[in-house]
């Protein structure tokens, strides 16, 4: 691992896997607390127009999904309020507008064979350009959730009582759905646009199978994204699979292996009391 | 002078169906004001519009003078929903919950103050919680919820609580917990409006009641004294009679 950090591409690429590591599951964690675990799934695809339209007007694709995924995220916060009937129906109608819109750009553009590094992700292609857009929304992301943390924590607990608290409850909303928003496009070099809210949610699900804290959890989560993404790039590079799917699947296993300690601490905890 | 909450004529409607039709209420400080009547009566629909969490679809209110929509003095409010939001997907341990019941006095940029965490302190010890301040919240029973609900609301230290049928599906002994701390914090002044089905041991403390039936109050003055079956203990309280639509949306 050491020598392979001579090369320059891999230094970009585990520089991006710590940063999205980092910066997923603690969105996740309050996006999981919201119970919109599939929001950045949802978001993922919606960028996927935004890359396609990046190919196709051969500008940055990353900047393109930038903007389009977080105007997606407004529009899924709004139609989440208006409608409360049938808001999973527009919220589909979105999802594969936006898979099919990114297919059809990539494809006018003729580079459609480079979507597939965008759905499943090739972090060891990252460009020094790129790196720095990654790290900035990075910083970003994990200021607003400083900066932000204590009201989101309850504005995700309890809409009404966020309200009867005086939060400004419709900025706290689209400011959590474009958190999500940047995240994904942080995610979607490392794991793909299909693989981003796995990265979100799974860390997310193992650590709090060992928390019993909101902050704990966090916390945890991040430590398991790290891991996941780091070990997954090492593992990645080392035995030539793709990357995207090794970093997943590595955040799969550990949360069976949560599943599995959290059962016995609880089987220890129940015994001695 | 200014008493916590005035309504006149408030009608509510959710999907086009009236839930409050015309109500007249005014909250006077120093008051324990129980809403009371069958399920779907509108109970919880008029504590909540008292908070402008509803919107009104004719008439209006009022909090300490102002329309909710221009309140700005939220830190004088403490509400407490019905137990069934504790918490989300994600674990919270008791004292991040109560801790949070600080957030309309705190401002984005200060940390956690000594005076924060004495709030929190006390607002644990007054529930009989402070053992628990460590454990998940998720994992407690039905009335060890509720106490942090409450003590969520007792941290911000407001002027007037708002609850929510907090007595619903509670223990005995955390019922007297719950009374116990109501009267503690009626003898300092405070208001409080609370929906309730059965009053239990907060019954001497109520200094008036409303009944609601169909969305109109009908009743006002002393609380109605369970009487005949009614007034066994341990009576499960139902009401056959009353409409059985939606009831989640109104109760």
């Amino acid at each position: 691992m050491i020598e392979l950090l001579s090369y320059d591409f891999l230094r970009r690429a585990l520089i991006a896997a710590v940063l999205v590591g980092v910066a997923a599951p603690a969105v996740g964690t309050f996006i999981v607390q919201r119970r919109l675990a599939l929001l950045g799934d949802g978001i993922g695809h919606i960028a996927l127009t935004g890359v396609g339209l990046g190919l196709l007007t051969r500008s940055s694709p990353t900047i393109l999904a930038l903007v389009v995924s977080a105007l997606g995220a407004v529009a899924i916060e709004l139609l989440r309020v208006r409608t409360r009937t049938g808001g999973d129906v527009a919220l589909a109608l979105l999802f594969y507008g936006g898979l099919a819109g990114g297919v059809l750009f990539a494809n006018l553009s003729g580079g459609s064979a480079n979507l597939g590094s965008y759905l499943f992700g090739s972090i060891s292609s990252v460009g020094t350009g790129d790196l720095y857009i990654v790290a900035g929304l990075a910083v970003a992301v994990i200021a607003i959730l400083a900066l932000f943390g204590r009201e989101l924590f309850v504005l995700c607990q309890d809409e009404e009582v966020a309200r009867a608290s005086g939060l400004p409850v419709r900025f706290l909303s689209l400011l959590i759905a474009i958190t999500a928003a940047l995240t994904v496009v942080v995610a979607m070099r490392a794991v793909g646009l299909l693989l981003v809210s796995a990265l979100m949610v799974v860390p997310v699900a193992a650590a709090q199978q060992l928390t019993r804290g909101f902050r704990a959890t966090i916390g945890l989560a991040v430590i398991v994204g790290v891991v996941s993404s780091v070990g997954g790039l090492w593992v990645s590079v080392d035995a030539d699979f793709a990357p995207g799917p090794t970093i997943v699947l590595l955040a799969m296993a550990v949360f069976l292996a949560a599943v599995g300690t959290g059962r016995l601490v609880r089987m220890r905890r129940t015994d001695v009391t | 002078m200014t008493v916590p909450f005035r309504m006149t004529g408030g009608e509510v409607r959710l999907d086009r169906r009236p839930v409050l039709r015309g109500v007249d209420l005014t909250v006077e400080p120093g008051e324990v004001l129980a809403v009371m009547g069958p399920n779907g009566s509108g109970k919880s629909t008029l504590i909540r519009s008292l908070l402008g969490l509803i919107p009104l679809s004719a008439g209006r209110v009022e909090l300490y003078g102002v329309p909710p929509s221009r309140f700005r003095d939220w830190k004088r409010v403490g509400y407490v929903p019905q137990r069934l939001s504790v918490g989300g997907g994600v674990p919270a341990t008791v004292r991040e919950v109560v801790s949070s019941g600080r957030i309309a006095r705190q401002s984005r940029f200060r940390p956690f103050s000594a005076a924060d965490r004495r709030a929190v302190d006390r607002a644990l010890e007054a529930v009989g919680m402070v053992h628990r301040a460590r454990d998940s919240a998720q994992e407690l029973s039905g009335g060890q919820q509720q106490r942090v609900l409450i003590a969520r609301a007792l941290a911000g230290e407001p002027d007037v609580f708002v609850m929510d049928e907090p007595t619903a599906g509670v223990d005995a002994a955390s019922q007297e917990t719950l009374a116990r701390t109501l009267r503690d914090q009626v003898a300092e002044g405070r208001t409080v409006v609370l929906v309730a089905h059965e009053l239990g041991p907060m019954e001497p403390l109520i200094t008036r009641s409303v009944v609601l039936e169909n969305g109109l109050i009908t009743h006002e003055g002393a609380p109605p004294r369970p009487r005949g079956e009614c007034a066994r203990p341990g009576h499960d309280h139902v009401h056959p009679h009353a409409p059985a639509e939606e009831p989640h949306l109104l109760s």
